[in-house]
């Protein structure tokens, strides 16, 4: 996912998680990004301080975690992580914004199957949501 | 805790007026063609419309625009590119030609992660081509969409129309509106769908006759727009006030 699409998802679920638990101001965010989202963490988090309109974020904190993309296959079980530098350029593009087609780029290294189970490090969520009522 | 992506899927979605998505049970029943000759008759009509190709493992709707070398432009998310008066999403943009074998929930992930970057912008109509069955697409698009219209594909065979008719049992059961039914490829004159299709109170929307002439316009949509195929498609929409919604 693009990083100005993902700081524009990210507020818009703030904002709504929030309103359900009836928190007037937030104070701190803990957000966690696969590894395999591929996104450039200042342009992120630029992104984000631009979006931040409301009062309800003007002074919150937002703690980004990046958690490793760890991959098993499914044919013969073999485990590895991505290696993002052996990933050639275009590849690495297209699985920035659908990790999924990673599918159409990576093979096990073992097997060569590419049917392979992302176990880690895939998606973006909001971890954690600190705020006063 | 949460999932970014949902919030953002209505935001993307909230200028385009009405969204159809091209379905069929079956396979082979022609989806693809109907669902493009649609988007490009209404974008003929001066209609704004986006044609969206759900179909990850078998995408074909870029085959028929010739789609080519045109890419989505990247500005705070992904901007269609625009073909033939079209504004057109498709996997392709992101595989390439390459196989892109998914299980489930990996479909499921590619199909929420293209609904939450693409930026469709004001549109009339936004024509989606489904792919085949009633798995994860069918059920995410309802999940996500919750407007979303269907427009069912069916062939005068009663193999197609046992699958459909499990597909327009689901819709129903969901209460997910259906526009009609479109009968491709007929050969005879056989009324059995027709009949069908009015005993469980759809709309029959039309029907198509086999275009012999149809696989050779594929690829030009100049020539595909003069084929009899295209000119039923626009029988068909004008008759059915273009598949306006009540």
């Amino acid at each position: 996912m693009h990083e100005w699409a993902l700081a524009e998802a990210v507020i818009s679920t703030i904002s709504r998680l929030a309103e359900s638990e009836g928190l007037r101001e937030i104070k701190e965010v803990k957000l966690k990004i696969g590894e395999l989202q591929q996104i450039e963490l200042e342009v992120f988090k630029f992104a984000l301080t631009q979006l931040r309109d409301s009062s309800l974020l003007k002074n919150a904190k937002f703690n980004i975690e990046v958690v490793n993309a760890e991959i098993k296959c499914r044919n013969c079980g073999f485990e590895w992580s991505l290696e993002k530098e052996k990933i050639d350029k275009d590849a690495a593009e297209a699985i920035h914004f659908i990790p999924e087609v990673i599918h159409a780029f990576i093979r096990c290294p073992k097997c060569g199957s590419p049917d392979f189970e992302i176990t880690g490090g895939r998606g973006v969520w909001i971890e954690d949501l600190k705020g006063v009522r | 805790m949460s999932d970014p992506r949902l919030s953002i899927i209505d935001e993307r979605l909230k200028d385009v007026d009405d969204i159809i998505a091209v379905s069929s049970g079956k396979g082979g029943v022609g989806k693809s063609l109907i669902a493009s000759a649609i988007a490009l008759t209404l974008a003929e009509k001066k209609y704004k419309v986006g044609l969206l190709d759900l179909d990850f493992t078998s995408p074909s709707t870029h085959v028929i625009l010739n789609a080519g070398e045109t890419h989505p432009t990247e500005w705070k998310g992904i901007i269609p590119p625009e073909i033939h008066s079209l504004k057109y999403m498709s996997i392709i943009y992101f595989s390439g030609n390459r196989a892109l074998p998914l299980r489930g929930l990996e479909a499921s992930n590619a199909l929420t992660e293209l609904l939450a970057i693409t930026r469709w912008g004001q549109l009339d109509y936004l024509i989606v081509d489904m792919p085949p069955g009633i798995g994860d697409a069918t059920l995410d698009i309802i999940k996500l969409i919750k407007r979303v219209r269907f427009l069912l594909v069916v062939t005068p065979s009663r193999l197609a129309f046992e699958t459909v008719k499990k597909l327009i049992e689901l819709l129903l059961e969901l209460n997910v509106p259906v526009v009609g039914v479109i009968e491709n490829m007929k050969m005879g004159e056989s009324t059995f769908i027709r009949e069908r299709i009015r005993e469980i109170d759809l709309k029959y929307l039309g029907e198509i006759p086999f275009d012999h002439a149809l696989e050779e316009a594929i690829g030009d949509p100049n020539r595909f727009s003069k084929t009899v195929f295209a000119e039923r498609i626009r029988e068909i929409l004008e008759m059915n006030d273009y598949l306006k919604g009540s």
